[in-house]
């Protein structure tokens, strides 16, 4: 689906000499319908790297492959962008029409879809993220979960294979949170769509199928999910965290007490629990 | 205060008004303007009048709304009345035997334009009520399509509209926010010489500038993601066509646009 060999990328910098390399040798291959959560702490290149998947920016060195086509390639940037769509976190600045439906038919709009199929399209995504019955009402009178359901919509809308999520939820209350996660999940498992997660909350990227963690442009870790969170003490040094009761796990057998360490969910963790009781 | 803005502000129903093809209305609206300027009896008043009634009438759109979209301007409407009534030279008007500064003459004129200024606002509310700033841009982006091809960039116009019209809800919450953070801190945005309150509005404006250019900028990000490529093969959700209701509509504003003039040259 997105394949990355040797991607590197430096911000243009007026001093020759100080090249720093936001992206650093990433070499990267997300199969389809895969479910990936990238990882990181501020400022370790995971946004920089999410434009790459859609031709936003292209790279200063090395190549990145959409579906086979090169994003440094110019005749392929609609391509790629209606393979890959993406969502960004603040939902207000995503949306751009005053009428949910209206903008969710922004992008087939832009790509001279037909009237009709056009409305099939806006019907189906609206279906999609639960938010058919607003189509009619005020993108700025909804909550921001829902706002953000109206921007995953406006992407489904183009019928990519692909969407690249940058950290959707860091400006939601719980509630929005939830909701947009849960709808994340559903497109995976209903409409098979590759996923790619970028976020720093812990609890999201436990229910990944393939967890990437980042540091100062290049890659740490590439594995799944339980492998990953049970290096606690190499998650601390990232300056990330891990999921509080794998933390938990992580404490009572440093105690000494024999528990197992791969522990991501709170009903995982009361199962091995009752299991010592 | 900021929140009464009702510039743009849609109704969201369906009605035959609703229906009508964006740019009749936009025409028409302008022929209305004209002919409501071009009144000048009793007769060709009663028939605006009426005409605006049939408006209210079919955008079934609730006569409250009409009368909020007038309440910011009741103190224009009364302004100039009273102006009218006490500036317009003529017949002095009596009460208790003594003369006035007000005249006849100035009463009539004062109602007048105050009925012109309610018909005028009643009569583009009804065609933002009646038509969401999407469909309206494009009205107006087909109708200056002609002009496109001197230069005019019609479409990149109409869509600046929208956009500018979209986020006039986001900012002026932005600028509610800005303005309690600033007021926590102990500015003081309402009192003081003028000029010091001027001065006192710099501290909100220029947080405000700076976010709206990152929106601006994210937004720009948004579209382009979304495909956006300017004016060019693009389709529509709900593509305009012109209608057989709209040939009745241009039809029936016809006629009445030809009594107005009648009733100007003959009365």
């Amino acid at each position: 689906m997105i394949k990355t060999e040797h991607l590197r990328y430096a911000y243009q910098s007026s001093k020759e000499d100080n090249i720093k390399f936001v992206l650093d040798d990433v070499n990267l291959s997300i199969r389809p319908g895969e479910f990936v959560a990238v990882l990181g702490h501020n400022g370790c290149g995971k946004s920089t790297l999410a434009k790459h998947f859609n031709g936003l920016l292209l790279p200063s060195g090395g190549t990145v492959y959409v579906s086979g086509m090169d994003t440094k390639l110019e005749e392929n940037d609609w391509d790629i962008r209606k393979t890959v769509g993406m969502v960004f976190q603040n939902p207000d600045n995503q949306i751009v029409a005053t009428v949910v439906e209206e903008d969710v038919a922004f992008a087939p709009e832009n790509l001279g879809v037909p009237s009709p199929e056009i409305r099939r399209r806006v019907d189906a995504a609206l279906k999609a993220v639960n938010m058919y019955d607003l189509r009619r009402h005020a993108p700025h009178l909804l909550s921001g979960g829902q706002k953000q359901r109206v921007a995953i919509a406006g992407v489904m809308a183009m019928e990519p294979k692909c969407i690249v999520f940058d950290e959707p939820t860091a400006m939601l209350d719980p509630k929005g949170r939830q909701e947009v996660i849960e709808t994340i999940i559903k497109l995976k498992e209903e409409k098979k769509l590759t996923i790619v997660l970028i976020t720093h909350y812990m609890e999201e990227a436990v229910r990944a199928d393939r967890v990437i963690v980042m540091d100062k442009g290049k890659i740490m870790r590439d594995d799944s999910p339980k492998n990953i969170f049970s290096e606690v003490k190499f998650m601390k040094n990232m300056g990330l965290d891990v999921p509080q009761v794998t933390e938990l796990c992580y404490a009572l057998a440093k105690a000494g007490i024999p528990i197992r360490q791969d522990v991501l969910t709170v009903s995982e963790c009361a199962d091995e629990l009752m299991k010592l009781l | 205060m900021l929140k009464d803005v009702t510039l743009g502000q849609y109704f969201p129903i369906n009605s035959p008004l609703h229906r009508l093809d964006p740019r009749t209305k936009i025409v028409l609206l302008i022929f209305l303007i004209v002919a409501i300027f071009m009144a000048n009896n009793i007769a060709s008043y009663a028939l605006l009048c009426l005409l605006t009634i049939l408006i209210i009438g079919l955008s079934r759109v609730p006569a409250r709304m009409y009368f909020q979209g007038l309440k910011p301007l009741w103190f224009v409407i009364l302004f100039t009345a009273l102006i009218n009534v006490f500036l317009t030279p003529g017949t002095a008007i009596y009460i208790c035997g003594r003369p006035t500064h007000m005249s006849w003459e100035g009463l009539i004129l004062a109602g007048k334009m105050a009925l012109r200024l309610v018909l005028l606002i009643t009569a583009s509310s009804a065609l933002t009520y009646t038509t969401s700033p999407i469909i309206l841009t494009d009205g107006i982006e087909k109708l200056l399509k002609p002009f496109s091809r001197f230069g005019l960039p019609t479409h990149e116009l109409a869509m600046m509209m929208s956009i500018a019209i979209r986020f006039i809800p986001t900012l002026i919450e932005e600028t509610d926010k800005i303005m309690k953070a600033q007021k926590a801190r102990g500015a003081n945005f309402d009192s003081g010489p003028i000029l010091q309150r001027i001065r006192a509005l710099a501290p909100m404006l220029i947080p405000l500038f700076i976010s709206a250019f990152r929106r601006a900028d994210e937004l720009a990000v948004a579209m382009e993601s979304r495909c956006y490529q300017g004016g060019d093969n693009r389709t529509r959700l709900n593509e305009i066509r012109f209608s057989h209701s709209d040939l009745v509509a241009a039809l029936f504003f016809l006629v009445f646009f030809v009594a107005i003039l009648m009733l100007r040259i003959f009365l």
